[in-house]
């Protein structure tokens, strides 16, 4: 600070690939504050917690809400929300156990029913979205709200057991290093979102629409387009989390997906606070669902009912994105 | 400095409204106020300028109880020692107000509810009396002419309004506090998004207030505007005091050299094309907005000015053009190609080589909260660089090379655009747009908010693009700059070219009294 030449080469030497270390901190903050909770749940229920056939539990139930997390990530990424994500999702599932079980149709079809389906309310809701020009939380609270409707009225608000095996063994039933194929699933979609956010022009595009709709459109790109296109990716998701979801549950219930909302959100936020600090992403975000699933495994096996999984989410919910403020209101104002 | 304080018109025994001294503020280890000073006297209109980065703005946020300046600067009000950092918010209590660029007014919120904003803001009142406090508004409104309804939403209100209600609204809360000194308005450049006509408006509201013995400190870019309304003013660079000026014993050059600390050339306009070669963008019948039937003839390497005053719609033509505004008919032919204006998307117009630089930059022109790289890929990331596989690297490093190119500080792409000042950012967007060597460069306000050492560079850059080919229409209510760059301008009146300016004939003040003149003016 006294003398003005070699502070200014520091700062030109951190600047350059060097990343100061408060910035590494807050990238892998997250996953630390995670090995840490494994570690004390670890050391305080050896003989339960640390075990191998409760991990790969943890690691093969919970690709279902990481499918989910992915879904959403990428209309919030072009700062749309959807809200009707879990009931997409719930629906889904429901189609496939209803054409299954009811109407005898080959799990394959269902399944691709199903996606088609996720499809179909993803074009809508982005239709509502960029024609009418209404904001996405209420087009999607609308939207997801009616599908709920028709989920109860498909399954006469029942739950529907007997899925075809077929979908259970390549869902659950088959491991792989003693994990359930989902886990890998989940983290192929990652892997994929990572790349298309991350290294491709589309994904670029995303992020330019989420961050500067008014630049962006003056850039040439076209943003009603790159924002169905992110409803639609988001209905597919949470279309192949409720068929994941069937093939884990072996039946469709037509209520307990719609659970998976709120964690979902709290993971994205979550997740966009760690590992690229500032965006959503999807590492993150996969960090975030197993830190949250991690916590409530941990204190239910510390004897708290269930209740604590409701307080632990809400809570989460509210603490990652007062994070994620703060990781972006610092980032704004880097003077 | 002190003996100068004679100078202005209050009796020389009065203290200064306003003086502050042995200011410094450090951030991260950089000065950006350095031993600097300023003195207000009771009465004078003191203007305080400086390039971006001069510290302007940080010793006004020291004022506002925004900044805790370091130890060792004194600040005195009305003569009366005041201890420094202030807390937010205790400007009031000594009869300071402020009024930012952005005016802080609410626009979906009704002009009274605007006024009593702050008011309501601070302290509790159970039971509002409208309608009394309507008849107040009128009568404020009244005693300084400004025919304003208090009912009338500010989002329907002229720019100049808002301005004016801004203001006044600064000194009724000015004078609702008791406290000592005689009242001191600090004016943070609120003239940028007004033209010049309607300068003059607020420019007579600040002389009234000044006849009542208000104090007022005008932040500014523009020198014609502080040398117009002033006494004197202080020049702030790198931190430091550069000069303060008497304004009537000073010239613009003056101003210009404390500011930039060096001597720029006068700005020459660069002589037509020889011979106006073969036409190069020609648009055809134009209509959309205010603009009726609208047609242009532009070659090759030359830059044509639009302007007007506020309401003419020349600041529309370039968003119809491009397509970004929807136009009712005419066309363009461009090379050779013709397309419907009508039904022109931004992407076509880029995709046929015309390139758009808005004027709003926060909104339109460029992403705060992205990196520098890729706020200058943008455009070519599907042509340039694999589009299935993005290399951040090679990106990072193009981005770098145009950084350098168009002598962005600093030259880093990684940075976030929002850190950057208005001029660099101003350089990334020209960088962004230039590299895909446009046919037709269509520019709104380029240099609004720009400082004056980097309105040169933007100059610069402006010219190169043109010369190597580039058709360039300029929108801009700056008559200075569009003497500066123009072989041929435009002034529009209610929708249509009322006059033509060329060459030699162009000049600042040609192009205000043709603008000014209006219709009526061509005759």
């Amino acid at each position: 600070m006294t003398d003005s030449a070699p502070t200014h080469a520091a700062a030109e030497m951190e600047r350059a690939p060097h990343k100061p270390l408060a910035y590494r901190l807050e990238q892998f903050g997250l996953i630390i504050v995670w090995l840490l909770l494994i570690a004390v749940f670890g050391y305080l229920r050896p003989d339960t917690f640390l075990t191998w056939p409760n991990l790969s539990t943890i690691l093969g139930s919970q690709a279902v809400l990481v499918v989910v997390t992915l879904g959403l990530i990428i209309p919030l990424t072009a700062n749309d929300f959807d809200l009707s994500i879990a009931f997409i999702m719930t629906l889904s599932s429901m189609l496939v156990a209803v054409l299954n079980v009811n109407y005898g149709i080959g799990i394959g079809w269902a399944v691709i029913a199903a996606l088609a389906l996720g499809i179909a309310v993803g074009l809508i809701n982005g239709f509502l979205i960029t024609v009418f020009r209404i904001h996405s939380l209420i087009v999607t609270l609308g939207t997801g709200t009616f599908l709920h409707g028709v989920t109860l009225w498909l399954s006469d608000s029942m739950t529907i057991s007997g899925i075809s095996p077929s979908l259970m063994n390549a869902v659950i039933v088959d491991r792989l290093f003693g994990v359930p194929l989902e886990f890998y699933y989940a983290i192929v979609l990652a892997a994929l979102v990572w790349y298309l956010l991350e290294y491709t022009a589309v994904g670029r595009r995303i992020l330019f629409v989420g961050r500067g709709r008014e630049v962006a459109r003056l850039s040439g790109i076209d943003t009603d387009r790159i924002r169905v296109a992110c409803l639609v990716a988001s209905g597919f998701f949470g279309a192949l989390a409720g068929v994941l979801y069937a093939g884990t549950q072996g039946a469709a219930d037509p209520v307990s997906g719609v659970t998976y909302q709120l964690p979902a959100f709290a993971a994205a936020f979550l997740g966009s606070t760690c590992i690229a600090p500032g965006r959503f992403n999807p590492w993150g975000a996969t960090v975030a669902v197993y830190f949250l699933v991690t916590g409530i495994t941990g204190l239910v096996f510390l004897g708290f009912s269930s209740f604590i999984q409701e307080m632990f989410y809400g809570g989460a919910l509210v603490i990652a994105v007062t994070l994620s403020q703060l990781v972006r209101g610092r980032q704004e104002q880097q003077f | 400095m002190e003996a100068s304080l004679a100078g202005a018109g209050p009796p020389a025994d009065a203290p200064p409204a306003l003086r502050l001294w042995g200011l410094s503020k450090t951030f991260g280890g950089q000065k950006a106020l350095d031993n600097a000073s300023l003195a207000v006297a009771q009465g004078e209109v003191h203007g305080l300028l400086g390039q971006n980065g001069s510290g302007k703005s940080t010793l006004i946020k020291v004022l506002a109880g925004f900044h805790a300046p370091d130890p060792g600067s004194r600040l005195q009000i009305g003569g009366a020692d005041v201890a420094l950092p202030l807390a937010p918010g205790a400007f009031r209590k000594y009869r300071m107000s402020f009024v930012h660029q952005h005016l802080g007014l609410i626009p979906s919120l009704t002009a009274l509810e605007n006024l009593l904003l702050g008011r309501l803001a601070e302290r509790d009142h159970w039971a509002i009396n409208w309608a009394a406090q309507r008849r107040a508004a009128k009568r404020l409104f009244a005693a300084y002419d400004i025919d304003l309804d208090p009912d009338a939403r500010v989002a329907d209100i002229p720019p100049v309004e808002r301005a004016l209600l801004a203001i006044v609204r600064a000194i009724a809360e000015m004078n609702e506090e008791g406290g000592v000194g005689a009242g001191l308005l600090v004016l943070d450049e609120p003239t940028p998004f007004l033209p010049k006509r309607d300068v003059d408006r607020l420019f007579q509201l600040v002389r009234t207030f000044v006849s009542k013995g208000v104090s007022v400190v005008f932040v500014s870019h523009d020198v014609d505007e502080v040398m117009e309304i002033t006494n004197r003013a202080t020049v702030l660079r790198d931190g430091k005091v550069a000069a303060t000026i008497e304004t009537s014993a000073a010239t613009k050059a003056d101003f210009i050299e404390a500011i930039v600390g060096r001597k720029l050339a006068p700005a020459t306009p660069p002589a037509p094309p020889a011979a106006r070669g073969s036409s190069h963008a020609i648009v055809h019948n134009l209509s959309g907005g205010t603009i009726e039937g609208f047609s242009l003839d532009l070659a090759a390497g030359e830059v044509v000015g639009v302007t007007g005053l506020i309401g003419s719609g020349y600041d529309e033509i370039p968003y119809l053009i491009y397509g970004a505004r929807k136009a009712r008919g005419g066309t363009l032919d461009i090379a050779g190609q013709g397309v419907e204006l009508r039904e022109i998307k931004p992407r076509d117009a880029i995709r046929r080589g015309v390139v758009l630089v808005p004027a709003d930059r926060a909104n339109a022109g460029v992403i705060g909260p992205l990196p520098v790289a890729d706020n200058i890929t943008m455009p070519t990331l599907g042509s340039r660089f694999r589009r299935w596989m993005l290399s951040r690297r090679a990106m990072t490093a193009e981005a770098a090379e145009m950084a350098r190119r168009f002598e962005v500080r600093p030259a880093d792409p990684t940075m976030n655009m929002a850190s950057l000042s208005g001029g660099n950012q101003q350089k990334v967007v020209l960088a962004k747009w230039f590299q895909m060597a446009p046919k037709l460069i269509l520019l709104d306000e380029p240099t609004q908010g720009v400082d004056i050492g980097a309105r040169q560079t933007v100059f610069r850059h402006i010219a190169s693009a043109a010369s190597a080919g580039a058709a360039v229409l300029c929108a801009s209510s700056d008559y200075e700059q569009l003497a500066a760059i123009s072989s041929r301008v435009l002034i529009f009146a209610a929708g249509r070219v009322v006059a033509i300016l060329e060459g030699a004939e162009i000049s600042k003040d040609a192009i205000a009294e043709r603008s000014l003149g209006g219709a009526g003016g061509f005759a």
